[in-house]
């Protein structure tokens, strides 16, 4: 993975230090709230419900095991020894203390971390495909191009004062599992007919109170272009962007106005000054960022292990788990192994300072040293071979990180809600334990399938309720918690946003709710058809009659 | 009074900001004016023949109204309302990379420190600091960083000028 340079570690060591004379400077009244806020934002803290809350970067999802361990260290010291994995791949402390957050940010510093742009109205942390590098279906590793636009954005001059956030995701496999449809810009590494390297580029996508599903603005950009194509986009955006609501101050309401044929030429326009100029990659910086991201030392196997086999044959247990959360490596005889952060009475994505430090120890036995975190809020061991699966999950289990859940209903996409973030309508952890405790049989869990929950506190989406097969959002009425239910929404290459399915329901109610529309799929369902499919092949209206028919 | 930052040092400001101005006896007499662009497209002529003339752009204006006009003015002024509008960072970037402009560039409205490093990067060259705010010790913000990845008006990226020392990745795997 990507290591700092001296230059690297000196522009996070001067942010470190620049954000600590900001901070003692809003202590002692030199600084207003006012002039405070967007610098802290800007460096991962806000204020919260209880206390303040600090969101770390973890850069396209990747740690390695000091990493991690730093992480366990700093929610022991600074906070109430756990952490929450975010939808954004990264980690948030519900926790700490203002005054903490600059020695927080230095202790992050000593192991070439930040929290530069996790919050604020500027370029976020770039998200990527929690299997980059390691999967199967990857046409174009994107780590590597992942790190180029990490330091594009960092500390960027000019876009540190946007309309508002500004998300990019870059995928670089056949299979999207990065909601790339569903970002500002959306990335996707691809190969032209020549062989060479490029970006179909995607703009206007976004959750939030305006779902829109992304427009294709290039199909074909050489890698070389990247930067100063991104320029471009940024420049329109930060010059024509709405700021008079923000509510539509997303790029996606830009080239909604504009229409994206518009905007693509408005970009094209202003790349046309840009292009071949200084920002211009040349190979060179491609080839250097190439050997950060080498293949590891894999042993050579000819094929399946065949003691891992037996064993999933042996052990019904394990190998509910592997059907769950192994999938298949690009590299015979090894395996990605997801690490479940769902299970009952623990809300989804947080994970312990005890935990973290374990799970770092397994990553340096069992996979290179690394871990990756999901946009689906779980942590994946992303090399571990197959011969060694079982010590793994006999590892796991103890530790409350074996669910064998990936993918099915209670591996449920939740934000922190209504208990710890003051944005939030409602809350969301609740309803997420209510569920999970209604579906605690496996044997149905694995009936039901493959199922995309996703339940957000409030319109903000953080939770990603419009591309969950259900979706579940947060709502205020006249003072108390309500929740609203779509279906239909997905990630991936067929990306869609949920329908709603009529008037929102109490709190009480949301077990059955789900109940009655995984009933309804049952019944419906033709072999082998996911609920997602089911939904899209009958419609929203039989499960609408079925659920309304009976909470009256 | 506002204190003006030019070529990070303080220093005298012979100009007086003309806010509101719908015609030019609107203007102060016998001092070098900064007049809003409404009044420099109207009345240019007129503008010059006063001497030493400067124009500022409101964050809706565009930077490419000035393009014919960049030799004539001595001052150009860039408003932030607020600072957290950063449309004006764009439009710098535009005066200076695209029109060239080369005379001075100067940030106006709500200006402090913690905004100084970002703007000089955009390519301005003048800071007017409001009234109550520390314009001295905003002059350590230039040093707040001493480089930067991006391609901006003062530098080339860094990976351009890393080319020189290039030394390959650092490759680490802790259990090899």
């Amino acid at each position: 993975m990507y290591r700092y340079d001296p230059f690297d570690q000196r522009l996070v060591d001067e942010r470190v230090a620049q954000f600590r004379d900001q901070t003692r400077r809003f202590l002692i009244g030199e600084l207003s709230e006012d002039e405070f806020r967007p610098l802290r934002l800007q460096n991962g803290l806000y204020i919260q419900r209880h206390a303040p809350m600090f969101r770390i970067s973890i850069p396209y999802g990747m740690l390695s095991s000091k990493q991690l361990r730093m992480l366990a260290r700093i929610a022991r010291v600074y906070d109430r020894g756990y952490g929450h994995f975010s939808t954004r791949q990264n980690l948030q402390l519900n926790w700490p203390r203002l005054e903490d957050v600059p020695d927080m940010l230095a202790d992050l510093a000593s192991v070439e971390m930040h929290a530069i742009q996790t919050s604020g109205n500027d370029v976020r942390n770039i998200t990527s495909d929690h299997f980059a590098g390691v999967a199967q279906d990857e046409i174009v590793d994107p780590r590597p191009y992942c790190e180029l636009i990490r330091q594009w954005a960092a500390l960027h001059p000019e876009f540190s004062y946007l309309p508002r956030k500004f998300k990019i995701a870059i995928t670089g496999a056949t299979n999207d599992r990065t909601a790339v449809w569903l970002h500002d810009v959306g990335l996707v590494l691809v190969r032209n007919d020549a062989g060479e390297i490029g970006f179909r580029v995607l703009a206007g996508g976004g959750m939030g109170r305006t779902p829109i599903i992304g427009h294709v603005i290039r199909e074909f950009l050489p890698r070389a272009e990247i930067l100063n194509y991104l320029d471009a986009i940024l420049r329109t955006y930060n010059r024509f962007g709405r700021r008079d609501n923000k509510w539509k101050a997303r790029i996606k309401i830009l080239v909604k106005e504009r229409t994206p044929q518009q905007f693509a030429r408005d970009v094209d326009d202003e790349w046309s000054h840009l292009q071949g100029g200084v920002a211009t990659v040349p190979d060179a910086e491609f080839a250097r960022l190439d050997t950060y991201f080498t293949v590891p030392p894999y042993q050579a196997f000819a094929g399946d292990d065949s003691g891992h086999k037996a064993a999933v044959a042996d052990n019904r247990a394990f190998g509910n788990w592997v059907k769950r959360n192994v999938h298949a490596h690009k590299v015979p005889g090894y395996a990605i192994v997801t690490l479940s952060l769902k299970r009952p009475g623990v809300p989804p994505g947080d994970v312990t300072s005890d935990q973290m430090d374990a799970i770092a120890d397994l990553a340096d036995r069992y996979s290179f040293g690394e871990v990756s975190a999901s946009h689906e809020q779980n942590l994946i061991l992303r090399d571990v071979r197959q011969a060694d699966l079982f010590d793994v999950w006999t590892q796991l289990k103890p530790l409350g990180l074996a669910t064998p859940n990936i993918g099915l209903l209670t591996d449920i996409v939740c934000c922190p809600g209504g208990d710890f973030c003051s944005l939030a309508n409602a809350k969301s952890i609740p309803i997420a334990e209510a569920i999970t405790r209604r579906f605690d049989d496996l044997d149905y869990l694995h009936d039901i399938g493959e199922i995309d929950l996703n339940m957000s506190g409030c319109m903000n989406a953080c939770g990603q309720h419009h591309i969950g097969h259900i979706g579940v959002l947060g709502v205020d009425k006249s003072g108390s918690e309500w929740y609203q239910v779509s279906i239909g929404g997905a990630q991936g290459n067929d990306a869609s946003l949920g329908k709603v399915i009529g008037p929102s329901f109490a709190a009480i109610d949301m077990p059955d709710v789900i109940a009655r529309l995984i009933e309804t799929y049952i019944e419906q369902r033709h072999a082998d058809e996911r609920f997602i499919d089911t939904v899209r092949r009958i419609g929203i209206e039989p499960f609408k009659e079925r659920v309304y028919a009976t909470t009256d | 009074m506002p204190q003006l930052i030019r070529n990070h040092a303080l220093a005298d400001d012979r100009f007086t900001l003309v806010r509101d101005a719908e015609t030019l006896a609107d203007l102060p007499d016998g001092v070098p004016v900064i007049v809003p662009l409404s009044l420099w497209l109207e009345r240019r002529g007129a503008l010059i023949a006063r001497g030493d003339i400067g124009v500022w752009l409101a964050p809706a204006d565009h930077p490419g109204a000035l393009a014919d006009d960049l030799e004539r003015l001595q001052v150009i002024a860039i408003d932030f309302p607020q600072f957290t509008d950063g449309r004006g960072y764009s439009h710098a970037r535009l005066l200076r990379d695209r029109y060239h402009y080369a005379g001075e560039l100067r940030a106006i409205g709500d200006i402090a420190r913690d905004q100084l490093y970002y703007l000089l990067q955009c390519g301005f060259d003048a800071f007017l600091i409001p009234d109550g705010r520390d314009a001295r010790g905003a002059l350590d913000a230039f040093a707040d960083f001493s480089d930067g990845y991006q391609s901006t008006t003062a530098r080339t990226p860094w990976f351009r000028r890393r080319q020189a020392v290039a030394t390959p990745g650092d490759v680490w795997f802790p259990c090899s």
